[in-house]
C-alpha cells in the first residue's frame, strides 16, 4: 500500500475519493506505539459497534447510517493520507489481536466483510470499479442504450427472484457468463449470447466474496507468524497490548464465574425455572422427563451449568441422578464421567471449554432424539408457542416473538421472551445463554433483594 | 438378439443378383461392424472434427492436439481399454478396423498424450490432467418413466419420442441464444436418448465448476421428498429462459401432443398424478368431483383429456385463486411432464466420456446418427438405419471401384451430409479463423516486446 501517498496527489481535483484499501499487504509505514493501540482501539469501536447493530436485527437502511456514523466518529481525520493510514494501520493491528483462535477469527472476518461492504456501496462508481479491476474482474458497465433495450429482461429477472428492478439497481455489468458461475446457476443473471447482466447489489455481493476470501486466508497466514515469531519477538513491546486489546474489548466468554459464584445442586430446579433461557429449560426438562440426553444435548447444557456456576463435583452427582432410572452408577463412571470432566478441564489437553454462544447453538441442527440447537429455530411454530406459555409469556408477547422468529431473528426472539418474563427491559439483547442467566438473576435480586 | 451367426466367409457378403439373396439377418455382430468399419465409420470427418483446425497447414496449428486426445473401446466380452491415443488419422483408422470396437468414447484432451501419462504427476508441476473437453449433454428417455404410458425402460416409440424433441429445442435455443455457444451437434443415442456436444473453444475450456454451473442453470427441481410437486417455480414471473421455453415449447407440446396422446386426464390413476400437484385441497377436491361425475358421458366430441384440462386451467388461472402457491400451478404442471431431464454428472465432468457419434448401439444394432436441430420434429427414431440394413444397402449396390464415401450408396450418407454442412464445416471454419487470430496476436506481441 505505499502507493497511498503517491494516489493522493494524483487524484483529480474534485471531491475526495474514499480509498477503500484492501489490506492486500502489510504497509511500510512507521508507527508510534501509542498509536499502534490507539488507532486499533478506534477502529475496534467500529467493528464492536458494527456488531452490535447486527445482533439488534437492525434493518439495512440503518445499518448503512450506522456503519457511515461510527467511522466518521472513530477513523475520519481531515487529511485523507492521514485517514487512509489509520485505516490500513487499524486493520493490520487487529488481525494480530483477532488471528489467534478461530472464535476470533471468525468475528473478525465477519466485521470486517461487513464493513467492506458498506464502504464499497458507499464509493462513487469510478472508486468500484477500480476495487473491480483490482480484483481483477473483467467487468464493463452496461451503455444506457444498451439497458434501455434489455430493461424488460432484466425486469423479469428481478421479478423472477421476488425482487424489483429499482432505480438504484439500474447500474449494471456486462461480464463473460463463465466469471459468474454462481449466479448463472442459480438464474439469478439476466444472459444473452453468453454475457451475463450483473446488477450492482451482486457485484457487491462478488467483490465482497473475494475480499472475504482473501482476509480469511491471510488471519491464518497471520496466526501462523503471530506464534512461531512475531509474539516471541516482541513480547516486551507489541505482545502485551495485542493480548490486552482483546481481552478487554470482546464480550465475556463466560469461563469464569463472576458475580454469582456458584449454584450448588439444590438450587438447580429453581433457578432453571425462572432464570434459563428456553434452549436450556427445554433441555432441562427433557433430561428430568428421559432420564437421558443425547451427546449434542449433554454438551450444551453441561457446559451451560457449568458457565452458572455449577462446580464438577455438583454437575457429577447431578447427571448421575438424573440419569439413575436408566444408567447404573457403575455404568455411569464408565460412560459419562469422563466426559464431563473433561468439560471442565481436567482431563485430556485439559482445555476448559466455554460454554456455548447463541451464535454456536443456533447453527447447529439437531437430528432425531436430539434436544439441543436453538428452539426458536428448530421448533415446530406449534412446539414453540407451547413452549412459551409455559415459560408464562402473555399472548400478545407471544405474537411478536413468533414475528421474529418468522423473520429468523432467533436472539431478538430471546430477547423479546426475557422482556416478557421478567417485564424488564433487555438493551444489550441476548447473545449468550449464560448472559440471559446472569441478567435474569440480576433483575429478580433487585426485584426481591436476594439471588433466587 | 442371439441368433446363430452364419460361418462361411464372412467377407463374401456380395451375392450375386438382387433381392432376397442380398438380404442380411438382422443382428449385431463383430463381423458386420468389421465391414461397416470398413466401409462406412467416417473416420476421417471424425478425424477432422477432433482435430479443430489443428491439421498441420497453417504454422499457428498445434500439432500435438489430435494425439492428447483419450479415447476408450469397449471390445467384444466387455474388455474395456481406456487411454487410447493416436496421432493421425490412419493411426485411428487402423486401430478401429483391427480392434473392431462394440463402443467407442471419446474423453478429454489431456495436458499431454495419454499413452504417456504415466510418466506425469497427479498432481504439482508437471501434471496429466484435462485441458480440452466438449460441453455434453445426454437426455435419456427412461428418466421420463413416470410421465409416458406407452413404453418404460428401454423402449421408444412415435408417442413418446417427441418428448427427446422439445428437449433438444429448449436445450438448443438456451445454448445458442443465452450462452452465445454455435457449433453444437445433436446424436441420437442410438436406442433411447439424445447427446449434445458443444464445440466451441469457450464451451471446450470451460471449468468444472462452470460446467455444473451451466448444468444447474438448466436444472429445474424441488427436490423435496415431502412435496408431490416435483417442480416448484417461485417468483411472481419467470426467469426468462423458463418462459421462452414455456410459451414457444413446452406450453403447445403438452397441450396438443402429450396431453392427449399419453391419455394423461382420462383415468382416476392418471389424473391424480395432476391432482397430487395442486398445493389447494379444496381445488384438487373441485376437480375430482367433477371428473368423477363424468366419468362415461363426454359433453363433447373433444378429447376428455383437453376438456378437463381446460377446466383445470380456468380454475387456477382465474383471478379469484390467491394462494401463493397457485400462482404458477399450471406452468408447474406442464413443466414436470415436458420439462428436459438431464444426466447432471455426465456435464459436470471434464474426464467423462462420452460414446461418439456414428457409433452402432450394440442392443438396437442402430447408428449414432446427428440429428439437426432445426428438423427435429422430422427426426424418426423407428426409421434410424440399422447396421445390417446398411449392409444390405451396400450388398444392392454391388462391388464399386471407387472406395471413398461408400456411405452415399445407402441411407448412412444423408447423415454424413448433416454431419458435415450443419456442423462440421462451420465450425472448421471457425477453427481456423481462431487459429490465425491467435497466431498472429502472438506474433504481434512479440514484435512489440521486441520493438524499443
Amino acid at each position: 500500500m505505499e502507493v497511498v501517498q503517491s494516489q493522493r496527489k494524483s487524484s483529480s481535483n474534485n471531491v475526495i475519493v474514499s480509498i477503500l484499501p484492501l489490506y492486500r499487504s502489510a504497509p511500510p509505514l512507521e508507527v508510534r506505539l501509542e498509536d499502534f493501540e490507539f488507532f486499533a482501539i478506534d477502529r475496534l469501536r467500529v467493528l464492536k459497534g458494527l456488531s452490535d447493530g447486527l445482533c439488534r436485527g437492525k434493518k439495512p437502511e440503518e445499518m448503512e447510517k450506522l456503519v457511515l456514523d461510527l467511522w466518521k466518529a472513530n477513523m475520519r481525520h481531515p487529511q485523507a493520507v492521514e485517514e487512509v493510514n489509520k485505516d490500513i494501520i487499524s486493520h493490520f493491528v487487529l488481525r494480530l489481536v483477532y488471528c489467534r483462535t478461530e472464535e476470533l477469527r471468525k468475528w473478525f472476518l465477519s466485521m470486517e466483510t461487513t464493513l467492506f461492504r458498506h464502504r464499497f456501496r458507499w464509493g462513487s462508481s469510478e472508486a468500484q470499479r477500480a476495487l473491480m479491476s483490482e480484483f481483477k474482474l473483467p467487468y464493463k458497465a452496461v451503455s444506457n442504450a444498451e439497458f434501455e433495450s434489455l430493461k424488460d429482461k432484466l425486469g423479469q429477472v428481478a421479478r423472477s427472484m421476488g425482487q424489483t428492478l429499482a432505480a438504484a439497481d439500474a447500474i449494471f455489468y456486462k461480464v463473460p457468463f463463465e466469471e459468474v458461475p454462481d449466479l448463472v446457476a442459480g438464474r439469478r443473471v439476466f444472459i444473452h449470447k453468453g454475457h451475463a447482466y450483473v446488477a450492482i447489489n451482486q457485484v457487491v455481493s462478488l467483490v465482497v466474496t473475494q475480499f472475504r476470501s482473501y482476509l480469511s486466508k491471510a488471519l491464518i497466514l497471520t496466526n501462523r507468524k503471530w506464534t512461531s515469531t512475531i509474539r516471541e519477538q516482541e513480547k516486551d513491546r507489541l505482545t502485551p497490548i495485542v493480548e490486552a486489546l482483546c481481552t478487554s474489548y470482546l464480550g465475556p466468554d463466560y469461563s469464569q464465574q463472576q458475580e454469582f459464584g456458584e449454584i450448588s445442586i439444590k438450587d438447580i430446579d429453581q433457578v432453571a425455572k425462572t432464570s434459563f433461557p428456553l434452549c436450556m429449560r427445554h433441555l432441562f426438562e427433557k433430561v428430568k422427563e428421559d432420564h437421558h440426553l443425547k451427546h449434542g444435548g449433554r454438551m450444551q447444557l453441561g457446559l451451560f451449568l457449568k458457565g452458572v456456576g455449577l462446580k464438577l463435583d455438583d454437575a457429577l452427582a447431578f447427571w448421575k441422578a438424573e440419569f439413575a432410572p436408566k444408567v447404573s452408577a457403575e455404568r455411569f463412571d464408565k460412560e459419562y464421567a469422563y466426559n464431563i470432566r473433561h468439560n471442565y478441564g481436567r482431563e485430556g489437553k485439559r482445555t476448559d471449554y466455554t460454554p456455548y454462544s447463541c451464535q454456536k447453538i443456533i447453527s447447529v441442527t439437531p437430528g432425531i432424539g436430539d434436544h439441543h440447537g436453538c428452539p426458536y429455530r428448530h421448533f415446530s411454530e406449534e412446539n414453540l408457542r407451547a413452549a412459551l406459555v409455559r415459560m408464562g409469556v402473555s399472548s400478545r408477547a407471544v405474537e411478536d416473538v413468533m414475528d421474529k422468529v418468522h423473520n429468523r431473528h432467533y436472539q431478538l426472539a430471546c430477547t423479546l421472551t426475557f422482556e416478557a418474563v421478567h417485564g424488564s427491559s433487555c438493551d444489550a439483547g441476548i447473545n449468550h445463554p449464560n448472559q440471559y442467566f446472569i441478567d435474569s438473576q440480576r433483575v429478580l435480586q433487585s426485584k426481591n433483594g436476594s439471588v433466587a | 438378439m442371439t441368433k446363430e451367426q452364419a460361418d462361411n466367409g464372412r467377407d463374401d457378403m456380395v451375392i450375386d443378383g438382387p433381392g432376397q439373396a442380398n438380404a442380411v439377418p438382422d443382428e449385431f455382430n463383430a463381423n458386420y461392424l468389421r465391414i461397416y468399419y470398413g466401409k462406412l465409420f467416417p473416420h476421417a470427418d471424425m478425424f477432422k472434427w477432433m482435430s479443430y483446425g489443428n491439421d498441420g497447414k497453417h504454422p499457428g496449428c498445434d500439432k500435438s492436439y489430435f494425439g492428447r486426445r483419450e479415447f476408450s473401446f469397449t471390445l467384444e466380452n466387455d474388455i474395456y481399454i481406456r487411454f487410447q491415443s493416436f496421432n493421425s488419422v490412419t493411426e485411428l483408422e487402423n486401430s478401429i478396423k483391427e480392434k473392431c470396437p462394440f463402443k467407442i468414447d471419446i474423453g478429454p484432451v489431456y495436458s499431454v498424450d495419454p499413452a504417456k501419462r504415466h510418466a506425469y504427476a497427479q498432481s504439482g508441476d508437471n501434471v496429466f490432467t484435462p485441458v480440452e473437453r466438449e460441453l455434453v449433454f445426454d437426455i435419456d428417455i427412461s428418466d421420463y418413466d413416470d410421465v409416458r404410458y406407452c413404453c418404460t425402460g428401454a423402449d421408444v416409440c412415435l408417442e413418446c419420442w417427441p418428448l427427446m424433441t422439445i428437449a433438444i429445442k429448449v436445450i438448443d435455443t438456451s445454448l445458442r441464444d443465452d450462452f452465445g455457444f454455435n457449433h453444437i451437434l445433436w446424436v441420437y443415442s442410438g436406442r433411447r436418448g439424445v447427446h449434445c456436444w458443444v464445440c466451441d473453444g469457450k464451451a471446450r475450456r470451460l471449468t468444472n465448476e462452470q460446467r455444473a454451473a451451466i448444468a444447474d442453470y438448466f436444472y429445474v427441481y424441488k427436490g423435496n421428498e415431502n412435496s408431490h410437486k416435483k417442480i416448484s417455480l417461485p417468483g411472481l414471473v419467470l426467469y426468462p429462459f423458463l418462459a421462452r421455453s414455456y410459451t414457444e415449447v413446452l406450453k403447445g407440446f403438452f397441450e396438443a401432443k402429450l396431453l392427449p396422446n399419453q391419455n394423461l386426464l382420462a383415468s382416476e390413476e392418471r389424473y391424480e398424478k395432476i391432482l397430487e400437484m395442486i398445493p389447494d385441497a379444496s381445488v384438487a377436491s373441485e376437480l375430482r368431483r367433477r371428473w368423477q361425475e363424468n366419468k362415461r358421458a363426454s359433453m363433447s366430441k373433444d378429447d376428455i383429456n383437453i376438456v378437463r384440462w381446460e377446466q383445470l386451467k380456468s380454475i387456477l388461472q382465474s383471478g379469484k385463486q390467491k394462494m401463493q402457491g397457485l400462482r404458477r400451478c399450471v406452468e408447474e404442471i406442464v413443466f414436470s411432464y415436458t420439462y428436459p431431464r438431464l444426466d447432471m454428472e455426465v456435464s459436470k465432468h471434464m474426464n467423462h466420456l462420452l460414446k461418439a457419434p456414428f457409433c452402432v448401439h450394440p442392443k438396437t444394432g442402430r447408428v449414432c446418427v446427428p440429428i439437426d436441430p432445426n428438423n427435429c420434429d422430422e427426426f424418426d427414431p423407428t426409421t434410424v438405419p440399422t447396421l445390417s440394413q446398411l449392409l444390405e444397402e451396400l450388398n444392392r449396390g454391388g462391388p464399386r471401384q471407387d472406395a471413398e464415401n461408400e456411405w452415399d450408396r445407402t441411407s448412412l450418407g444423408e447423415s454424413v451430409t448433416i454431419f458435415r454442412t450443419s456442423f462440421l464445416q462451420p465450425l472448421l471454419k471457425s477453427c481456423k479463423e481462431e487459429i490465425e487470430n491467435s497466431y498472429n496476436a502472438k506474433l504481434q506481441q512479440s514484435k512489440n516486446a521486441l520493438s524499443w
